[in-house]
């Protein structure tokens, strides 16, 4: 089913294309830059060197850059792109779904399920390394997802979508201050969150993040064949059910597909925030609200947003690094201000 | 997957149980009351009272009623009359007056944003005020009470001014004041994450402890300005409610019902910004109560729109409850109420939700 919106053309169609080839450009440049920045100073040519030839087959110093970049800074900039594109899809298809434009992924209870297991697991458990706790990141996130859809779906018409968001908000206090009462009394456990809670792409081993990838392709897929079927959801469900829209099916599939996508990525690198709330906004800024459109162009630009300030987070503190999750607030804001205050107004409704 | 019949519950939600009460006052003057919210506000008010009574009645030193009495009077023995006039009736007092802060200018936000995620965030107040505790707390150093207020106050309306001058140009600013809110609170937001994890461990966790919002140190220092604003602030709100109800029915038509929206918009902004910074600095970052409250309160009573007194009642009556509890539950040691406030608002909402769909 394709249902065709009266387009709300922004700039000419001429241009779209160059866009595109542009920011796909500037997501290459910016894998490669990731790739050659680091706390460790490797020239350009080496990167290539290491690059197509993986450890074993140089020697000496070219060997060690190798194992840097296919260890370290291969994963880690994988792992910027599948986080980005994954928060930001989860974030179109969360504010389609709920017709809220303040919606963000976090909100269906994603985060504070991750981050209540991820206290447990290090409190009670007595788990302190990433690779062990991701498990109950994923897990954690999943229940609550399904805790808040099954308080929150039972709403009909125009309640139910202001239902799941309350239905969210309300899991989301009561887990965050069970989480905030366990931090409070242990603090061996609250200085390991404090640094979880912040979002972090450093350190996190390369095995069990390509395990979550699974959850991330699924995810994806699911949130691009709901594409055309989002369009006619924006409309209402009245009008959308007149359209031939299945709309309980359609909210339980984009349930299904956020909790994929915003689970992994939580668990992956914790609880980035700022991605899935605003990426949308900007994207819809510049391109028009067609959820397929929109989707398409969250897919890089999330990416973009991710990677530039995993990038510019090592660079700062050289030879420490500022936290991925703190700086994608500070690069990605003024963009939205920017995009804001330009005065084309926003489409989100 | 159960389907429930649309057309049913639309009948029932406008079922004539909300026949309007008209009190005519003096002057030909009207007043039309929604019979519901003001059942609710009169229960809501009992519950206050009951919490009140709970409050400074019980505790961890058991006082006799006659020796109350005598104690309130200020005639008890000194031990009494310290624990009573000195530490439970500022305490109760602030609980109910910050909560009645927040629940109403909740309820205000909600309204101007026309969003149930509104709340005195939406414009980057909270961050903003925690933003400035964080900086008094872990960079200046400092733990005085009064300074850390003075951040909180400061970091707030700074935050407001700044994101309402830059999103609030022009009448029909409410799209884009929110998303001016949004991108400056998470940039706040981050600046609060960065402090927390550069902190050494002793300050974080103070930081964060009163990051949760407390009132473990109140004490009439800080209650009398308390009460003094929330006693000039609340009136003047409950006045400028008037036109809430026409700025829901959107700009156009509430100007073609004769209220000047952008004006009336401005003076809502300030009050409610107002009674958060009156909040904030009484009991630092209280999260989520000015979410819920108004929520709860309009599902209570039903109302067909923003239900003012009926929120600002349920935040007093929430955050009195929850205060009560955060002092009692796991008695000596005191909880930030805001972790009880977020728990208890959580399950409550959750459970209405549950079982008052809409």
């Amino acid at each position: 089913m394709t249902i065709r919106l009266a387009r709300r053309e922004r700039g000419s169609r001429a241009v779209r294309p160059l866009v595109w080839a542009g920011a796909i450009l500037l997501l290459g440049v910016l894998c490669l830059l990731s790739l050659a920045i680091g706390s460790r100073d490797i020239a350009p040519a080496d990167v290539v060197t290491a690059l197509l030839h993986p450890a074993g087959t140089g020697g000496g110093t070219a060997d060690a850059a190798s194992i840097i970049v296919w260890q370290l800074r291969v994963p880690r900039t994988v792992l910027a792109i599948l986080v980005g594109a994954a928060l930001a899809v989860a974030g179109v298809v969360m504010q389609a779904l709920t017709r809220n434009p303040l919606a963000e992924p976090g909100l269906l209870g994603v985060n504070s399920g991750a981050a209540l297991s991820v206290v447990v697991a290090i409190s009670v458990f007595g788990l302190t390394r990433f690779d062990q706790y991701v498990w109950f990141a994923f897990a954690g996130s999943a229940a609550a997802a399904v805790a808040v859809y099954l308080l929150g779906a039972n709403g009909v018409g125009r309640v139910a979508h202001t239902q799941l968001l309350l239905a969210g908000v309300a899991l989301s206090a009561s887990l965050g201050a069970v989480t905030g009462l366990i931090t409070l009394f242990d603090s061996t456990t609250f200085d390991s969150y404090r640094v979880w809670t912040v979002g972090s792409l450093a350190g996190r081993d390369p095995g069990t993040v390509l395990m979550l990838w699974p959850a991330l392709a699924v995810g994806v897929g699911l949130a691009l064949v709901l594409g055309p079927q989002l369009n006619a959801f924006a409309l209402g469900d009245d009008t959308g059910r007149a359209l031939g829209l299945r709309v309980t099916l359609v909210r339980a599939a984009g349930f299904v597909c956020v909790t994929l996508l915003c689970g992994a990525a939580t668990a992956a690198a914790g609880p980035i925030a700022f991605v899935g709330l605003v990426v949308p906004h900007a994207v819809r800024m510049l391109l028009g609200s067609d959820q397929r459109r929109v989707l398409a162009a969250s897919l890089v630009a999330g990416p973009l947003l991710v990677l530039a300030s995993d990038i510019l987070g090592r660079v700062l503190a050289r030879p420490g690094e500022v936290e991925a999750g703190i700086v994608t607030a500070f690069l990605g804001a003024p963009v939205l201000l920017w995009l804001v205050l330009r005065g084309r107004g926003a489409g989100a409704r | 997957m159960r389907r429930r019949v649309a057309p049913a519950r639309t009948l029932e939600s406008q079922r004539p149980h909300a026949t309007p009460l008209i009190l005519r006052l003096p002057g030909g003057l009207s007043l039309r009351l929604h019979r519901r919210s003001l059942l609710v506000s009169l229960g809501l008010a009992a519950a206050m009272v009951v919490t009140a009574v709970l409050a400074i009645g019980t505790g961890a030193y058991p006082i006799a009623p006659d020796r109350l009495v005598l104690a309130l009077t200020g005639r008890g023995e000194t031990t009494d009359v310290f624990i009573v006039l000195g530490q439970r009736v500022p305490r109760t007092l602030a609980a109910l007056a910050t909560g009645a802060a927040l629940g109403l200018s909740g309820c205000v936000f909600q309204s101007l944003s026309r969003n149930p995620l509104g709340s005195p965030d939406i414009i980057g107040f909270t961050t903003g005020a925690a933003s400035g505790g964080l900086v008094v707390i872990l960079v200046a150093g400092t733990s005085s009470a009064v300074s850390i207020a003075a951040g909180t106050v400061v970091g707030g309306l700074a935050t407001a001014l700044v994101v309402y001058l830059l999103g609030g140009r022009g009448g029909t600013a409410g799209e884009r004041l929110v998303l001016v809110g949004i991108s400056i609170g998470a940039m706040l937001a981050a600046v609060n994450d960065y402090l927390l994890t550069r902190a050494d461990l002793a300050s974080a966790e103070a930081a964060r402890a009163w990051q949760f919002g407390s009132l473990n140190a109140i004490s009439w220092a800080q209650t009398w300005p308390l009460l003094g604003a929330v006693v000039v602030l609340v009136p003047l709100t409950l006045a400028a409610a008037y036109g809430i109800r026409a700025l829901e029915l959107g700009d156009d038509s509430a100007t073609a019902l004769g209220v000047s929206t952008a004006r009336t918009r401005l003076v809502l902004l300030v009050l409610g910004v107002a009674l958060a910074a009156t909040a904030v600095a009484a009991a630092g970052p209280i999260g989520f109560l000015a979410l819920a409250a108004p929520q709860l309160a309009r599902r209570l009573a039903r109302s067909p729109g923003a239900a003012v007194l009926p929120s600002m009642l349920m935040g007093a009556v929430l955050l009195g409850v929850s205060d009560l509890l955060a002092q009692r539950l796991l008695s000596p040691f005191q909880i930030p109420v805001g972790l009880v406030t977020a728990a208890l608002g959580g399950l409550y909402l959750m459970w209405l939700l549950r079982h008052r769909a809409g």
